[in-house]
């Protein structure tokens, strides 16, 4: 007996693009010909990809095409993808807001939503009583709302509000509100969209804790959409990557966040996209060296960093500044290298410059990274920037010159160190 | 052959799947007891609709009973005094009250429930409900309305007998929970049909604004059925296929002991609205599934 609990199979889903005016009825009675005649519906047959940014090619779009997928009873599977993937219309198929063109999901748990924040709050209503219509709307009786009440209104911690009209909370009091009703709801299946996207980081914290919580103790199996890398990362075992409507990837989270990542960036070498032909500076090129030889792009943890940036400029120049930002794969900051810092003189000449930025023993886990590069005059008037524009991988490597490698999950960098007991 | 059969057997096996969403619609998916399992929200939802119309407001739920007095205030004084139509005896004020009250019930499931989809496109378009449970909250909050309407109404039954007026209330009044209800019904399957058009053609939201208006001229509700036959011989019929004239009249007879229906119109307004019903069920039940990429 195998343990899935949700089957989808070839689900694929058609939107008309455009307006839905004129040419509607008559599309409706071609339909309902071919239906009548038991034939296809064939407007099924033609539709684009989507891919949001090429121009449409017909009047449909395939918004999904042919997914395939199961989940495994408790199972935290995170659906990543970038805006217009198809992430959204997939939970909306799920939760049986609208129906698939082809293609059937089979479910042996009951499926309840908590798509975006709020549904159904009625704004003149409090607290209380929307707690109950929300859990209601969401599929709970009132007797088990009831037991729930307190437990629902702790987690909230919207204690003294509760009394209040939801149209006077602030948006935060709101989701926090319709986080606790839908947390504490049953289904076998939780579909989650976005919802962290608003609430404080204690309350995002909280409800992480929470869904961990839901799918580990509970037995229940979840559904998670964000573009919050980190919190796909905390909870989630397995993802699929969507792009323009099809699965390109269904994989373990870490995988996946890194294909998702790579969606659309600049993976192999450095290229610029901006105009530089009026710029008397700019970056030309950037490239990882290692042992003299230009890799490609990828590194090992304790490696030398050797980054070299190459610069053109029209005339000379004394005294620039070159900062550098290294961004980890969910866009924070990790690091800023700065020549001023450490006390180096640059002085560009005409023609090209090539400046090295060395980092002995890369102190990074595994995982993707992203430079940002920024050139100013001496007077701090700016000269050039690359944002996030050149990007590289980091695989595991020995550090610590001991051969033991560390897992990502423990910390965020590696640290020389040293642990010994005190005589 | 072997092959056929093996997937056959696997079939069955995998076959423990609790519900399969898929593209193919059935003619009537009508999951009563799926229904059934939503009740609380239907309560919940009947509560919040009566609760909040009126918050924020000084008189509160006496709006309600100032519509349709007022209604019925004016027709006495255009149809009755000005225009001098006879109300075979009935106080006209009372004879308009009545009909006021229940055309109003009528009007407003209707227009409330030919809106279902549009208004309620947010909440629907995040999560899964039986769809019916939203006009049948609307059916059951108006009917708490109309109650509260009813008390007025006997209020001034009462006054008006004390009076001396020639009234008398029928036997048959009983039976008046069965018109309300078929009234209920109608406004029920015909708000349903127009809310699931009205997704795709907008134009139908116009219709049903002056319509319900023009409606009620050939509703008998500010004037008795068999005046039309009398004065209008040529148009009656407009009234006579109208089964809420019907329903009009035979509440008149109920509350006010005054009117003519024939077992025929009665025969045929009960077919005519378990039609109707039908048919609203039918193409809500259609639209309700993806109705969410044309609103």
């Amino acid at each position: 007996m195998s343990n899935t609990i949700l089957k989808v199979s070839n689900i694929s889903k058609q939107y008309r693009l455009g307006l839905v005016g004129t040419g509607t009825l008559s599309h409706d009675l071609n339909r309902w010909w071919y239906a009548i005649r038991g034939k296809d519906d064939p407007f099924l047959k033609v539709g684009g990809v989507n891919d949001r940014s090429q121009s449409a090619k017909g009047d449909y779009v395939w918004a999904l095409k042919d997914i395939n997928f199961e989940v495994e009873k408790g199972e935290v599977l995170g659906i990543i993808g970038k805006n217009g993937a198809g992430k959204s219309t997939l939970l909306k198929l799920l939760s049986r807001v609208t129906s698939p063109s082809t293609g059937e999901i089979k479910t042996k748990g009951k499926i309840a939503s908590l798509l975006e924040v709020g549904t159904g709050f009625h704004p003149e209503l409090t607290g209380l009583e929307n707690i109950y219509l929300n859990g209601a709307i969401l599929g709970m009786t009132k007797s088990e709302i009831k037991s729930k009440e307190q437990d629902i209104i702790e987690f909230s911690g919207c204690k003294m509000y509760i009394d209040t009209p939801v149209k006077r909370y602030s948006s935060g009091m709101r989701v926090r509100l319709a986080f606790a009703v839908a947390a504490f709801l049953e289904p076998d299946i939780l579909v989650i969209d976005e919802v962290l996207a608003v609430g404080d980081a204690e309350f995002q914290k909280k409800a992480i804790g929470k869904m961990q919580d839901i799918s580990k103790g509970g037995g229940r199996t979840v559904l998670f959409v964000s573009h919050n890398m980190v919190a796909v990362q905390n909870l989630c075992s397995r993802c699929i990557v969507l792009e323009n409507g099809r699965i390109v990837k269904n994989c373990g989270t870490q995988e996946a966040i890194s294909a998702y990542l790579s969606i659309g960036a600049i993976t192999s070498d450095f290229s610029r996209t901006d105009d530089i032909a009026d710029k008397n500076v700019y970056i030309d090129d950037v490239s990882l060296i290692k042992d003299g030889v230009k890799s490609h792009n990828v590194i090992k943890s304790g490696d030398h960093f050797d980054l070299l940036v190459q610069i053109k400029s029209k005339m000379a120049l004394q005294k620039i500044s070159v900062e550098v930002g290294i961004d980890g794969a969910n866009g924070e900051r990790l690091v800023y290298l700065s020549n001023q810092l450490v006390e180096s003189e640059i002085n560009l000449t005409e023609g090209n410059n090539k400046v090295s930025v060395k980092i002995p023993d890369f102190p990074f886990l595994p995982g993707d990274y992203s430079v940002t590069i920024n050139l100013k005059e001496n007077n701090g008037a700016k000269l050039d920037i690359i944002k996030n524009e050149f990007r590289f991988r980091v695989e595991g490597g020995d550090f610590y010159k001991t051969g033991k490698l560390n897992t990502n999950s423990r910390g965020k960098y590696l640290v020389a160190h040293e642990i010994f007991k005190l005589q | 052959m072997g092959l056929f059969s093996k997937a056959l057997v696997l079939n069955t096996v995998d076959d423990k799947w609790l519900y399969t969403i898929s593209s193919k619609k059935k003619l009537i998916d009508f999951n009563l007891k799926e229904i059934w399992r939503y009740r609380d929200l239907l309560i919940l939802f009947v509560k919040r609709d009566v609760v909040t119309l009126y918050k924020q407001t000084i008189l509160g739920p006496l709006w309600y009973l100032i519509q349709p007095l007022f209604t019925a205030l004016v027709f006495t004084i255009i149809f009755n005094k000005v225009a001098n139509i006879q109300t075979e005896g009935i106080p006209p004020f009372l004879f308009n009250l009545a009909g006021v009250s229940i055309w109003n019930y009528f009007n407003s499931c209707l227009t409330a429930t030919s809106d279902t989809f549009k208004t309620n496109a947010a909440i629907f378009g995040k999560v899964y409900f039986p769809r019916i449970i939203v006009p049948l909250s609307i059916i059951i909050s108006n009917l708490v309305k109309f109650g509260i309407q009813i008390l007025i109404f006997i209020a001034f039954y009462l006054y008006y007998l004390y009076e001396g007026a020639n009234i008398q209330i029928d036997g048959s009044v009983v039976l008046f929970p069965v018109l309300v209800i078929l009234m209920g019904c109608l406004g029920l399957g015909l708000g349903m049909i127009i809310s699931s058009l009205v997704t795709k053609y907008r134009d139908l939201k116009f219709l049903v604004t002056f319509g319900v208006q023009l409606l009620m001229y050939v509703s008998a509700v500010m004037y008795p059925l068999s005046l039309v036959n009398e004065k209008l011989p040529k148009y009656a019929w407009l009234v006579e296929y109208n089964p809420l004239a019907y329903i009009i009249e035979t509440a008149r007879i109920m509350l006010l002991g005054e009117g003519s229906v024939t077992t025929f119109g009665i025969v045929y307004t009960i077919v005519f609205v378990l039609f109707t019903l039908f048919l609203g069920i039918i193409i809500f039940n259609r639209t309700e599934k993806s109705f969410i990429d044309t609103v």
